[in-house]
């Protein structure tokens, strides 16, 4: 039986130790708002956050983040407002979409370890992800605006 | 899961308008057809009830009490915002008021006619179609209130939603609720006055598509995505080669220590689609995957176990040679002999694209089964559903009628899944279990092995010039594997030799330019045909062929010895043939002579670069020449002549696509499409090896990521034409510029696609 925190609430689920996370969120847990591309963790899709940190969820057998606090693109933000989720929708990011859960995961620890990034912090902290779309020039504008919008914020709270 | 009575007839059943009161619907508030459809703005993707009594205008659009708009939308959604796209062509002739639209993205009944989505059409041909709808409905709402006033129609205006006249104002809902009798006869159909061009209010302006919201919290329903109660899940095991392999024997004793298998079914498929595929049930995908690594199999193979990259491509120019093979395109005159015959000089190179994968990110999935009422459902997402249909009918010895393709959000279309092969399996399986649901989900080394990639290709081009160096006669032979021989032959046209040809594989080589005589000649690779199942890959043809006639058209201006943008320039003469016969087309060569121009001028063309540095262009256009989209591509490459690496620093594009009825959105196909031409030019590109793909998944597969995506223009062509398509054209000038830059900055000419860093370094080993 494993268990973990998922987005906020115990979870448990009856799988084999050597399930990887991706299927025990997607098929046992039923939140498939994290994508399945590739399996060995080259393209980024089923990028989830364990315990804050980007992590390939279909790669990581779920006996590894027993305990842990998991959270997936349905727990990143109660309204989904994250900013990033807010400059996404703004900038008109998606193309096809499937990606995109994946982007927005590892954009959101991106802004976390590094709030003001730079062009160059950005390819290398996306350079994960794939976007067959290639919507990677829009990727690139709404994490500069997302994170604008942080640091806007956290001057206001400072004044 | 809801589960849904099929009558084989009921409300509208043929294309068209027909325009009257329905009752489609009426009492119910909810027309049967929209529970198998999907809202990508609502929660889950469920289709939001309507309010009372609804009006049906015509087979694409229903209003209801309240006001609100279900738009019927028929293209599948993989990234191109279509549904909104179509909706504001249609909310824009109906007066309506945008906040009141939704789309729906239907199913595959056939009341909606030929389902297809590609070949960058969808805008184009529903241009005309949603906007006759909009003007019908929008008659029909006025006629109703003048009469409810006792005033006359042309005193009475529809605006925002409602009817206005002196009298007062009347919304589109209220009519609805008043209820609607008018019925337009066939003629008074086809002279629907329609607004002018410029008078359109939400064609052309800015707008959030209504899909992208739920891409970014999770809430996109994908085919991946599909369950239903009581589903097992399969994962398949595939043959040694893409066609002939027959089952000899299975040994599934290891594979039932797995907790969860239940079994292993020889697929028996009369559609020919998945010959030698095997399916493993489990109750879940984890289960049927570790099974399906290890159930062993051995079959007799089919005969292509040993063919690999290197022989398709020397069969193909084998196959160049010999000038009986092939239709020749009607290009005017394609006495081309003669002009050779004739010429002062001549040339001639040999260009080579290497197999390309879709690698779309969502692998092939779908959910199949017999419901209740006996019809089988089939979800999965699916680009042409007419294709698909009657392979699915074909496979489960089922009439057509009798099966339904849901509609699901596409985790990426680009031409994959307009082959719908992927669906047998599933189906073939649930039938094989008596029509339980089972959901199959392929791995993506599955996938590609699988993918109906987009054929090697050979192109031979030659050019004859006079004793001035302008051009007298051109030919351009090639020979690839053709999709549409393989998946859909009853879409080939006849040459002037009376042999047909696939359009999508030979598309672009009939350019725009003046070149005198001109034959275009284009082979099926029989080889190719036999090895794999050729694929239309986003931008076909024109992805291939653009880039040999646009690299040769620099090879001839250097011959020549004439500014490569000036040598294009002087041959692009709107008259004839190339004066565009569509009116989508109209305008002809002088619009690509236009982007040319724009795109120079983007790029700074003529501007001195630094050593091993170049500017290079391109003009291409996409789709066909009935539909073109005027393209043209300027890029700044710098080449590390030590390690072969080029760096594209900047990419311009010039395109014109008539009237840009969504500019967010047409600008993000732009801009996709750009890089999708980078990524060919310089990432992508795979080999066969004994009778499969070489490459299997993203370690080796390496499509461009976010870093090397260089800073990208887009700049449109402001004017009023109807608007052709703009999911693939930009794909298409985007590597021959590159290779024109490369040449500019170091020397060399690369004639092989993908152009990785090990050509160009034997290349200038060789300078």
């Amino acid at each position: 039986m494993a268990k973990f925190i998922l987005n906020g609430e115990a979870k448990s689920a009856d799988v084999e130790s050597d399930t990887p996370l991706l299927w025990v969120i997607r098929d046992e847990l039923e939140m498939t708002g994290t994508k399945f591309g590739c399996g060995i963790g080259t393209c980024g899709a089923c990028t989830v956050h364990v315990g804050g940190r980007a992590t390939r969820s279909c790669i990581t057998p779920v006996s590894s983040v027993e305990g842990a606090e998991i959270t997936t693109i349905e727990g990143l933000a109660e309204k989904d407002d994250h900013p990033l989720q807010i400059s996404w929708k703004k900038i008109q990011v998606p193309q096809c979409g499937y990606c995109q859960s994946g982007q927005i995961m590892q954009a959101a620890a991106l802004l976390k370890d590094i709030p003001n990034p730079s062009d160059k912090d950005i390819d290398a902290v996306m350079g994960g992800n794939l976007c067959r779309c290639m919507t990677y020039i829009r990727i690139r504008d709404a994490i500069h605006e997302a994170a604008n919008t942080i640091k806007e914020g956290n001057d206001e709270q400072n004044i | 899961m809801s589960r849904i009575s099929r009558g084989k007839s009921g409300g509208i059943t043929r294309r068209g308008f027909l325009i009257a009161m329905t009752s489609v619907g009426m009492s119910f508030g909810f027309p049967r057809h929209l529970l198998a459809a999907m809202n990508p703005a609502s929660p889950d993707g469920k289709v939001l009830p309507s309010e009372g009594d609804v009006y049906e205008p015509s087979l694409w659009y229903s209003i209801d009490t309240a006001g609100k708009i279900k738009v019927n939308i028929i293209r599948s959604e993989m990234g191109q915002h279509v549904g909104t796209a179509i909706a504001r062509i249609l909310a824009d002739e109906l007066e309506a008021s945008w906040d009141d639209i939704e789309i729906i993205h239907v199913d595959s009944d056939p009341r909606w006619g030929f389902m297809a989505t590609g070949g960058s059409w969808s805008v184009s041909q529903s241009w005309p179609v949603y906007r006759k709808a909009g003007a019908a409905g929008r008659i029909a709402l006025i006629e109703s209130a003048a009469k409810k006033w006792g005033i006359p129609a042309a005193q009475c205006q529809a605006i925002d939603g409602k009817v206005v006249s002196n009298k007062g104002e009347i919304s589109y809902g209220k009519l609805v609720e008043l209820g609607l009798t008018r019925q337009f006869t066939e003629d008074e159909l086809k002279t629907l006055p329609l607004k002018p061009n410029q008078d359109l209010k939400l064609v052309g302006k800015q707008v959030t598509s209504l899909d992208i919201a739920n891409k970014t919290n999770g809430k996109s329903i994908y085919g991946i995505d599909a369950k239903v109660d009581g589903m097992v899940y399969a994962n398949p095991i595939l043959p040694p080669t893409r066609y002939g392999s027959k089952v000899a024997s299975v040994d599934d004793t290891a594979a039932q220590q797995v907790k969860g298998y239940q079994k292993t079914i020889i697929l028996d498929d009369p559609s020919d689609s998945v010959e030698g595929w095997l399916m493993v049930i489990a109750s879940s995908f984890m289960a049927a995957q570790k099974a399906s690594k290890l159930v062993k199999v051995t079959w007799d193979a089919g005969a292509t176990t040993k063919v690999s990259e290197a022989d398709i491509i020397n069969h193909g120019k084998t196959l160049i040679s010999d000038q009986s093979k092939g239709s020749i395109l009607d290009t005017g005159n394609v006495d081309t002999d003669s002009a050779f015959a004739k010429a002062s000089s001549n040339i001639s190179e040999q260009y080579i694209t290497d197999t390309v994968l879709h690698a779309q990110m969502e692998p092939l999935n779908a959910l199949v089964f017999n419901n209740p009422d006996g019809v089988w459902e089939v979800h999965s997402g699916c680009q042409w559903q007419s294709l698909t249909l009657p392979v699915l009918a074909k496979a489960l010895g089922e009439d057509q009628e009798n099966i339904v393709l849901r509609s699901y959000m596409l985790g990426g279309g680009f031409g994959r899944r307009l082959n719908g092969d992927y669906t047998v399996p599933a189906a073939l399986a649930s039938k094989a279990m008596g029509g339980v649901p089972v959901k199959m989900i392929l791995t993506r080394a599955q996938d590609t092995q699988f993918d109906s990639a987009r054929s090697a290709s050979v192109q031979q081009l030659k050019m004859a010039f006079d004793n001035n160096k302008s051009v007298i006669g051109m030919e351009h032979h090639a020979a690839a594997g053709w999709p549409t021989q393989a998946l859909a032959p009853g879409f080939m046209p006849k040459g002037v030799n009376d042999e047909p040809y696939d359009p999508f594989s030979i598309a672009g080589a009939d350019h725009w330019y003046q070149v005198g005589a001109q034959k275009v000649r284009a082979i099926s690779n029989d080889l190719a045909m036999a090895a794999f199942r050729p694929g239309w890959l986003r931008s076909v043809g024109p992805g291939w062929t653009g880039w040999a006639v646009e690299s040769f058209m620099d090879e001839a201006a250097h011959h020549a010895g004439k500014d490569p943008l000036q040598f294009r320039l002087d041959m692009l003469i709107a008259e004839g043939r190339n004066a565009g016969s569509t009116p989508v087309a109209e305008g002809g060569a002088a619009r690509q002579a236009a982007v040319l121009k724009k795109a120079g001028e983007l790029i700074g063309w003529g501007s001195e670069q630094p050593e091993n540095s170049g500017l290079g262009i391109a003009s291409t256009f996409g789709q066909e020449r009935d539909m073109p989209t005027w393209v043209a591509c300027g890029v700044q490459v710098k080449v590390d002549k030590a390690n072969g690496l080029v760096d594209v620093e900047k990419l311009v594009i010039a395109i014109d696509a008539g009237i840009i009825v969504d500019p967010n959105g047409a600008e993000a196909q732009c801009q996709g499409a750009a890089l999708w031409g980078l990524s060919m030019a310089l990432y992508e590109g795979t080999e066969l090896l004994n009778g499969q793909y070489k490459d299997a998944n993203f370690d080796t597969y390496t499509p461009l990521r976010l870093a090397q995506a260089p800073e990208v223009k887009i700049e449109f062509i402001v004017n009023q034409y109807p608007p052709s398509g703009l999911g693939e054209p930009a794909v298409t000038p985007v590597a021959p510029a590159i290779a024109n830059a490369i040449y500019n900055a170091v020397g060399v000419r690369l004639r092989k696609l993908p152009m990785k860093p090990k050509h160009l370094r034997a290349a200038l080993n060789q300078a």
